[in-house]
């Protein structure tokens, strides 16, 4: 079958709010300032900015360039790019897949506490009550052996309301969603940022984010944490920006979006930095203790160390729901992009229309989210699984796709003369240095580093068993799968025959078609 | 606050936020070209 004419982003601003609602997540809230403290503080500046501008930008311009020029979802794309390489695509789509089930239960938990937060409901013992009362998590992990309501209810309401925004398609749906909720999180996240500066201590808690210490400068390992943020923070590596840029406009400027896109979610990250440690102070201040003993990150800060410092100070209330109103504003436009990855892909592949695969294929993922976590060992799988297929998912394809393109294809020219033909900032030969050299050097290292660490002692000191099927086996599984899907033959023929031939009239396939007479020659 | 955190959080403020602005500033300054096949690509400045 010809393709049919693919759906397009309304405006240029609606194209950005949802790539920054993509890259700007639950990691810019709760991770970023955790990283930063513990890499140099104000120090870590510098490695941060040399990896949003090495590695962090110019990945978002292969990812827009690739899903521009070839106006696909990863596992197309990637097939227009060369045959073998269609198997990346579906690695990128059962990452998602994976990532979106366990992501939208931590939306859920935010939907849930936002109502704790009337009357502080979890008590003075944020801790006990988190694990305990609302999630009923078993003492070790293990397999799912009973259903915590608590957490079911606001998960299922999580997956309608993703789903109802993903059928109603990119212009009306994602596009519409993204611009009501992006500002709407900037200025809940402004009010906090406000509150928390004017709480007794919020300078003792700057102190320790921004006091540099120049000499973590001189530690590689500081260098791969900035490189590592950055990269899980922008949400490339994934598909979601291949996905969200194959919308895009014939004569979007690629690098002029990318640096927006880049600069807007490292905005987020400063702001969510001063907001937290401000907090921090305040909790140090009130306990009596150094900052140094209250930092944590991840579910603990959001779920643990917020909630306590809540019930500390006056209207916690109101700092309550600003704060987890915000998770979950964050987390919707994130997770909305995960699951649009395999929708897209879906439907490039099958031909099926808007609802149906949103139906389908969202609510596969729906039902897998709905009948894995919410149960006692739900925080486990949880854990092990986003840990695995950050690692071994998420760095890895991008490792490999980097040199895939990079190396064996040598096509990053072609994606660098697509991007300057409709950008106004030209990509120079620090582009290609930056994604065929730097970029894959420091993966590489992280890989090494995360392998080394995963063989000198289990992750969390979880039993070997629980890992191997929760994390290790979940990995494995996506790129297993992503490997059959590749091997099984294209049901639409006449599209197949039609881009062989280079008689779909389409933009993509006049692109495919330029590409290959240029290798041609 | 000491002053090396007060002057990191200013540069970190000023570099990203900055950086954030000038780069919707260069992207507003080239409006996106007409949807027609047939009209020339602009040129790499």
């Amino acid at each position: 079958m010809s393709s049919p004419s693919r759906e397009q982003w309304g405006s240029r601003s609606g194209f950005l709010f949802a790539a920054i609602g993509s890259a700007v997540g639950l990691g810019n809230i709760w991770r970023f300032p955790a990283v930063a403290y513990e890499n140099g503080g104000g120090a870590f500046l510098l490695p941060y900015l040399v990896a949003l501008l090495t590695a962090g930008i110019p990945l978002l311009v292969l990812e827009y360039s690739i899903g521009h020029k070839f106006r696909k979802s990863p596992p197309a794309a990637f097939r227009r790019l060369s045959r073998p390489t269609e198997a990346l695509g579906w690695w990128q789509a059962a990452i998602c897949f994976v990532i979106a089930a366990y992501y939208a239960v931590i939306i859920a938990w935010a939907v849930r506490y936002i109502g704790y937060s009337f009357g502080e409901q979890w008590g003075k013992d944020a801790n006990g009550f988190f694990f305990g009362n609302f999630l009923q998590a078993a003492e070790k992990p293990g397999l799912m052996s009973s259903y915590v309501d608590g957490v079911l209810w606001p998960l299922i309401a999580v997956w309608v309301v993703v789903l109802v925004i993903l059928a109603l398609g990119i212009r009306n749906g994602i596009e519409k969603a993204n611009k009501f909720f992006i500002p709407l999180l900037v200025v809940f996240f402004a009010i906090l940022v406000v509150r928390a500066l004017t709480l007794d201590g919020a300078a003792r808690g700057l102190d320790g984010l921004f006091r540099p210490d120049w000499s973590a400068l001189g530690n590689g390992s500081v260098w791969v944490a900035a490189y590592g943020q950055i990269f899980f923070s922008l949400s490339i590596g994934f598909g979601i920006m291949i996905t969200y840029a194959s919308y895009l406009r014939k004569r979007s400027d690629l690098t002029g979006s990318a640096m927006v896109a880049g600069f807007a979610n490292s905005g987020f990250e400063i702001l969510a930095g001063i907001g937290v440690f401000a907090t921090l102070g305040f909790m140090a201040a009130a306990q009596g203790v150094g900052v140094d003993e209250v930092v944590s990150s991840g579910i603990g800060l959001a779920f643990v160390a917020f909630p306590t410092v809540i019930s500390q100070m006056p209207m916690g209330t109101l700092f309550g729901v600003l704060f987890f109103t915000s998770l979950v504003l964050a987390g919707l436009t994130s997770l909305i992009s995960i699951v649009e990855v395999v929708i897209a892909a879906v439907q490039d592949r099958t031909g099926l229309g808007r609802l149906p695969a949103t139906l389908g294929v969202g609510g596969a993922i729906a039902l897998v989210s709905i009948a894995v976590f919410p149960t006692d060992s739900g925080i486990y799988v949880l854990d092990a699984a986003d840990h695995f297929i950050n690692q071994y998912g998420i760095a890895l394809a991008a490792l490999i796709v980097l040199i895939a393109v990079g190396w064996l294809l040598r096509r990053l020219p072609v994606f660098q003369k697509h991007a300057n033909e409709t950008s106004a900032i030209p990509l120079g030969r620090w582009w290609l240095i930056c994604l065929g050299i730097v970029t894959p050097l420091v993966l590489g290292w992280m890989m090494i580093d995360s392998l080394r660490a995963e063989f000198a002692e289990n992750y969390e000191g979880y039993p070997t068993q629980f890992l191997l099927w929760a994390g290790w086996g979940v990995a494995a599984a996506a790129l297993l799968v992503a490997v059959l899907l590749s091997l099984l033959p294209w049901r639409s023929a006449d599209s197949e025959t039609a881009l062989e031939a280079g008689t779909d009239t389409g933009p993509a396939a006049r692109d495919a078609q330029d590409a290959r007479e240029k290798e041609k020659n | 606050m000491s002053v090396s955190a007060i002057v990191m959080l200013i540069v970190a403020v000023v570099i990203v936020w900055g950086g954030l602005v000038g780069a919707v500033v260069q992207l507003r300054r080239h409006p996106e070209l007409p949807e027609d096949d047939a009209a020339p690509t602009r040129p790499a400045a």
